[in-house]
């Protein structure tokens, strides 16, 4: 980008080293190190109770880290918080906007807060509505907004004073394919003009569409961190899903498709099913007449690309936990 | 891309390049904000005002009509013993709200963003508070009103209502501390309402805002006596009525100011290191 070549070359939005949060005798954050070039879209990348939201919150001044340093903007987080807050803004994961008020209220509050006057602060509500298109929902209470009107007024209220750095905690989770869109359309739009964003998401595609680099994180840790190119390249080309008619002769295909492809095969907690991440996709179509000539019959055989699922299972051997057994695990 | 999306985006951009940065807000005119905020949602939750209306005309009319003859020895004389007593119950009932709105906003996520932001940081409390007087101020006015319809003839006049009043606004300002710490504490907004009404509950009926306690058994007229709503009650009534005792009055600052010391700084404690 030209603008960054007029800043210092190497002018970091966010820089930290050695973060940990605890909660009792669980690290929720265990030791993170980040370096955000501003301008940039950087993606955290990781299942739920990964530890995403709490350095979001540590990093927003909202939690004070038990270790480790950060500086934001090149101000410090824990002995200029003010001069932080003054420059980042947060969009939480659940609605950081008040539901009873309408959204024209709550932009009017926001912006009084940041210190326009009435007048002012209802014309620059007025114009947040409308880029956001929210004209019409103006006056109606956020409650009673679909799930992406409730991020995009979120997203807005974070905009009345454009920061220079914008957390955005899993925008687009549970929202339909055209709001997420539409969200994107707006990180894009926000970078353009400036602001650097710290998102997270569970998905692999978003961060894939819209982050510069990611991180991916679990269980409080960085496990892997780059460019979507260079962290798909580490999981492979592709990923190969085979489905079974007979769970009988699950291992025996196991082994089959081991020797062709010589890759580990994987079997999920479905009892006929099976995937292997490959290197390259020659060896697929090797993999089908294996099956085919053993009489094993297969109801589904595709390769898809990568999913979190599999660059979890790339990069830590195991799947993508849900919350229930991470906390199961962390007693 | 289409020439609308085309438009949509140059909209965006001009929303959010083409600002100037306005001067950082003053403490005081955030607070203000925060008390506009809370005073809107009147507008919306319009039953926050039923226990401000409904409640006190309801248990002054049943108080005054099934017990007051009984009581006072005529509901005229009963009403001037009432009126004080009912003005104290439903203020401090109201005081409730304090805590349940601050838990809503901390549950929903709201405080985050607050805490998010460039301003001073106990207005969001501040203005809070603010906007609990005006409603306070709401519900002892409609009582007054009530009393006077039904026949309440205070001798100590307006000044002496007024004051009244204020002294029951300071005691309300002390006791939702205890609430906001409440609602800083507990997980659901429903818990807070429930352990804050299973205290007033007993401390609101254990008290001489219905009956003369001369009647009660020793140990309980003394635990009557000594509970600090009988002291704002006591107070109130003889301020309303013109015989001002600056002990009476003494005893209700000192324990407001007590409760004020010990709940605001523990409330500004969990405030600020909650997460
Ligand atoms: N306020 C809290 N108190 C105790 N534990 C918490 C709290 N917030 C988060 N945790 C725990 O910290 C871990 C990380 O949570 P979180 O940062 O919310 O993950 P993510 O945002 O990636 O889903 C989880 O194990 C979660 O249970
Ligand atoms: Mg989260």
């Amino acid at each position: 980008m030209s603008d960054a070549k007029q800043m210092k070359t190497n002018a970091l939005a966010v820089e930290a080293t050695g973060l940990v949060k605890r909660f009792g005798k669980n690290r929720a954050v265990d030791g993170i190190d980040l370096a955000i070039p501003q301008g940039t879209v950087y993606g955290f990348l990781g299942p739920n109770g990964a530890g995403k939201t709490t350095t979001i919150k540590m990093l927003a001044t909202l939690l004070r880290p038990d270790e480790g340093q950060a500086r934001i903007m090149g101000h410090d987080l824990i002995t200029e918080p003010d001069a932080v807050r003054s420059r980042v803004s947060l969009t939480g994961q659940f609605a950081s906007v008040d539901e009873v008020l309408s959204g024209l209220e709550n932009l009017i509050m926001i912006a009084r807060l940041m210190g326009y006057s009435w007048r002012e602060a209802k014309k620059r509500a007025f114009e947040l509505l409308d880029a956001f298109g929210l004209q019409d929902a103006a006056k109606r209470q956020v409650k009673k907004y679909s799930g992406g009107m409730r991020r995009r007024i979120d997203i807005a209220a974070s905009m009345v004073v454009r920061p220079d750095l914008l957390f955005l905690d899993e925008p687009t989770t549970g929202l339909d394919p055209r709001s997420r869109n539409q969200i994107w359309d707006i990180v894009r739009a926000l970078v353009d003009t400036g602001t650097t964003v710290l998102l997270t998401t569970q998905y692999l595609d978003e961060a894939d569409q819209l982050a510069d680099r990611i991180a991916v994180i679990d269980h409080g840790k960085m496990i892997a961190e780059g460019t979507s190119g260079e962290l798909k390249a580490s999981v492979g080309s592709g990923v190969l899903h085979v489905r079974l008619l007979d769970p009988a002769v699950r291992e025996q295909a196991q082994h089959l498709l081991a020797d062709v492809l010589n890759v580990p095969i994987h079997l999920s907690s479905d009892p006929v099913a099976l995937s292997a991440q490959l290197a390259d996709t020659e060896h697929a179509g090797d993999a089908l007449n294996v099956l085919n000539s053993n009489q094993i019959k297969v109801s589904q055989f595709s390769l898809g690309q990568p999913s979190l699922d599999e660059v979890f299972l790339t990069l830590t051997g195991k799947p993508a936990e849900p919350t229930t057994q991470e906390e199961g695990a962390a007693k | 891309m289409s020439v609308e999306s085309m438009q949509d985006q140059q909209k965006m951009r001009t929303a959010l390049v083409e600002q100037q940065r306005p001067s950082k807000p003053n403490g005081l005119s955030a607070s203000l904000t925060f008390a506009w905020r809370a005073l809107l949602k009147i507008k919306y939750l319009p039953e926050q005002l039923l226990d401000v209306t409904f409640f006190p005309v309801m248990f002054t009319l049943m108080f005054t009509y099934l017990f007051g003859g009984a009581l006072a020895g005529s509901t005229g004389a009963y009403l001037q013993f009432l009126i004080p007593g009912i003005l104290v119950q439903t203020v401090l009932f109201t005081t409730v709200y304090t805590g349940v709105a601050l838990n809503t906003d901390i549950s929903k996520g709201t405080f985050d963003r607050f805490r998010s932001l460039p301003i001073w940081s106990p207005s969001p409390l501040v203005g809070a508070l603010l906007a609990d007087a005006a409603r306070y101020m709401i519900a002892s006015i409609i009582v007054i009103a009530l009393g006077l319809i039904l026949g309440f003839r205070p001798h100590g006049g307006f000044v002496g209502i007024v004051i009244g009043i204020v002294l029951v606004l300071v005691f309300a300002f002390s006791i939702s501390w205890i609430f906001s710490v409440l609602g800083l504490i507990l997980r659901t907004s429903a818990a807070v309402m429930g352990i804050s009404m299973t205290f007033l509950f007993p401390v609101t009926f254990a008290s001489n805002i219905f009956v003369n306690p001369s009647t009660m058994p020793s140990w309980l007229r003394a635990v009557v006596n000594a509970n600090p709503v009988s002291l704002l009650t006591t107070a109130v009534r003889g301020l309303m009525q013109g015989h001002v005792n600056v002990a009476e009055i003494g005893w209700v600052l000192l324990s407001s100011a007590v409760l004020i010391l010990v709940f605001a700084p523990i409330t500004m404690y969990l405030y600020r290191n909650k997460h």
